[in-house]
C-alpha cells in the first residue's frame, strides 16, 4: 500500500468561475438565448435546447469561450431540472396516495426527498452560472395501483439515468460534470431498487449502460407533462 | 507496484493534498449541504467537488483508466474466483454470477481502451479477499461496488477525452446498480450517500481497495 506523501503548498487551478466572471458581457448575451431573461417555459426550453427538428445534438459544439460553455451547461442543467421536477412531483404524488407502506414506503419517501435535493442543487447551479432555472412543469402521472406505479417509477428512473449519461460528454464545466455524475449514479440506484420491486433486471442494458439523447428523453416524458 | 502504478501514485500527490484538506466524512457533509443550498457555485470558493476533480488532474486518461482497470480486476476476481469458494445461495448467488460476468466485460473494455490510447494495460494483481461466508461476502461486495462508484465519479471529471468519459459513465452506472442491489440484499439503504454519490480521490479509493491487493 503506497505511503501518503505530505501536503504540498500550491495554488488552486485557475477557476472556470474566474473566467466566467471576466467574460460578463458575452455571457449575458449568450444566456439570453437560452432563457436567461425571464422564466422560460418547458416548451420554449425544449425547442431551444434540442434545436428545431428533434435532432440528437445539443446546441453548442465544443465551446470556444467560457460564455458559450456556460450557456451550454445551463441548457443541459435546465434539461436535467425539468426531469428532476417531474420525478419529484411523481414521488410526491405517490407518497400522498399512500400506495406503499413499510420498507418500500420508506424507500419511496427517501427517493422523493433525494429528487427534491436534485431540484435544489440544479436550480442553484443554474443560477450561479448566471442562467434562469426553467419553470417547473405541471406533471400528470396516472396512478392506478402499487404495481403499476412501481413499474412506471422503474421506467422513469431508468430513463433519468440514461438521460444523465447521455449528457455527460457534453458538459463543459468540471463542477457541473461532477454534480451530474453524483446524481447520475443515484438515479441508477433508484432504477436498480425499483427493478427488485417489479422483478425486472437490475441491469437492463447489461454490462454497459446505454445513454439516451435529449430529444429521445423529452419525447418520452412529454406524455407526463400537462 | 508496476511502473505505471508508481508513476500514477507520484502523479497522485495532489490528491493527497485534497484528502488532507477535506477528509472523507467532512467532504461528504459539506458537499451535501453545499449542493442543497446551491452554494456549490459560489464564485469565491473552490468547491469540494472541484478540488476532488482537479486533485486528480495530473493523471493522463490512460493512467486513470488503468486505475479503473485495477478496480475492475479486483471486482472480477472477487465475484468469479472468490465467489465460487463461498457458499452463496439464492439471490446472492445469482448476483455474484451476473455481476461477475459484467465485471469481466468491464475488464475487457478498459483494457481495450487503454491500448487504444497507446498505453499498456496494467497487469492483474493478486488479491486476497477476507470473505468466506455469504454475509461477509455481501458486506465486502457492498464496499467494493460503492467504492467503485466513488472512484469513477471522482476520476471522471479529470478525463480529457469525452469518448473515454462516456465509456466510464456507462460503467459507473452499472456499478451503482450493483451497489444498490447488494445493499438492498443486505437490508441496507440502496442510497448510502443520499441524493448524491460522493466522488472519491484516488487515495480514498486505495484506502478501501489497497488492503485487498496482495501484489
Amino acid at each position: 500500500m503506497p505511503a501518503q506523501t505530505p501536503s504540498q503548498p500550491g495554488g488552486e487551478p485557475v477557476g472556470v468561475i474566474e473566467r466566467l466572471v471576466r467574460d460578463d458581457v458575452d455571457r449575458k448575451r449568450f444566456l439570453k438565448m437560452v432563457g436567461g431573461a425571464g422564466a422560460a417555459s418547458f416548451g420554449a426550453f425544449a425547442v431551444a435546447a434540442c434545436g428545431s427538428s428533434g435532432s440528437s445534438s445539443t446546441r453548442a459544439p465544443a465551446a470556444t469561450t467560457a460564455a458559450s460553455a456556460s450557456a451550454g451547461d445551463v441548457a443541459i442543467l435546465n434539461y436535467a431540472l425539468t426531469l428532476e421536477y417531474l420525478e419529484s412531483q411523481f414521488y410526491a404524488k405517490v407518497i400522498a396516495a399512500k400506495l406503499f407502506t413499510g420498507k418500500v414506503g420508506m424507500l419511496v419517501h427517501d427517493f422523493g426527498e433525494q429528487e427534491d435535493t436534485h431540484v435544489e442543487a440544479i436550480r442553484g447551479a443554474v443560477s450561479k452560472l448566471g442562467g434562469t432555472p426553467v419553470a417547473e412543469p405541471v406533471g400528470r402521472f396516472p396512478l392506478s395501483s402499487a404495481s403499476q406505479v412501481a413499474q412506471l417509477a422503474y421506467t422513469v428512473e431508468n430513463l433519468g439515468a440514461a438521460a444523465y449519461l447521455g449528457q455527460a460528454g457534453k458538459i463543459q464545466n468540471p463542477e457541473v460534470l461532477a454534480t451530474a455524475l453524483a446524481i447520475h449514479s443515484v438515479e441508477a440506484r433508484h432504477a436498480a431498487t425499483l427493478a427488485t420491486l417489479v422483478k425486472r433486471p437490475v441491469t437492463p442494458d447489461g454490462a454497459f449502460a446505454t445513454p439516451a439523447e435529449m430529444s429521445t428523453v423529452l419525447a418520452a416524458v412529454k406524455p407526463f407533462i400537462a | 507496484m508496476t511502473p505505471t502504478e508508481t508513476k500514477s501514485q507520484a502523479a497522485g500527490v495532489a490528491d493527497t493534498r485534497a484528502v488532507e484538506v477535506h477528509g472523507v466524512s467532512r467532504a461528504s457533509f459539506i458537499l451535501r449541504g453545499a449542493l442543497a443550498a446551491g452554494a456549490l457555485y459560489g464564485a469565491s470558493a473552490v468547491t469540494p467537488l472541484v478540488s476532488m476533480a482537479f486533485a486528480q488532474g495530473a493523471s493522463s486518461d490512460a493512467e486513470i483508466l488503468n486505475f479503473a482497470l485495477t478496480l475492475e480486476y479486483l471486482e472480477s476476481d472477487f465475484y468469479n474466483v472468490q465467489g465460487p469458494q463461498v457458499h452463496l445461495t439464492g439471490q446472492a448467488r445469482s448476483y455474484a454470477k451476473l455481476f461477475g460476468e459484467q465485471e469481466t466485460e468491464h475488464v475487457a473494455a478498459l483494457s481495450a481502451a487503454v491500448k487504444a490510447l497507446g498505453a499498456t494495460p496494467v497487469k492483474k494483481p493478486t488479491f486476497v479477499f477476507p470473505a468466506t461466508d455469504e454475509a461477509s461476502f455481501l458486506a465486502l461486495a457492498s464496499v467494493l461496488e460503492n467504492t467503485g462508484v466513488g472512484a469513477y465519479n471522482g476520476a471522471a471529471p479529470s478525463l480529457k477525452s469525452k469518448q473515454v468519459l462516456a465509456e466510464a459513465g456507462s460503467i459507473v452506472q452499472i456499478e451503482a446498480r450493483h451497489a444498490a442491489a447488494i445493499d438492498l440484499l443486505l437490508g441496507q439503504s440502496p442510497t448510502p450517500s443520499g441524493g448524491f454519490d460522493i466522488p472519491l480521490t484516488k487515495s480514498e479509493v486505495l484506502a478501501k481497495a489497497g488492503p485487498l491487493i496482495k501484489s
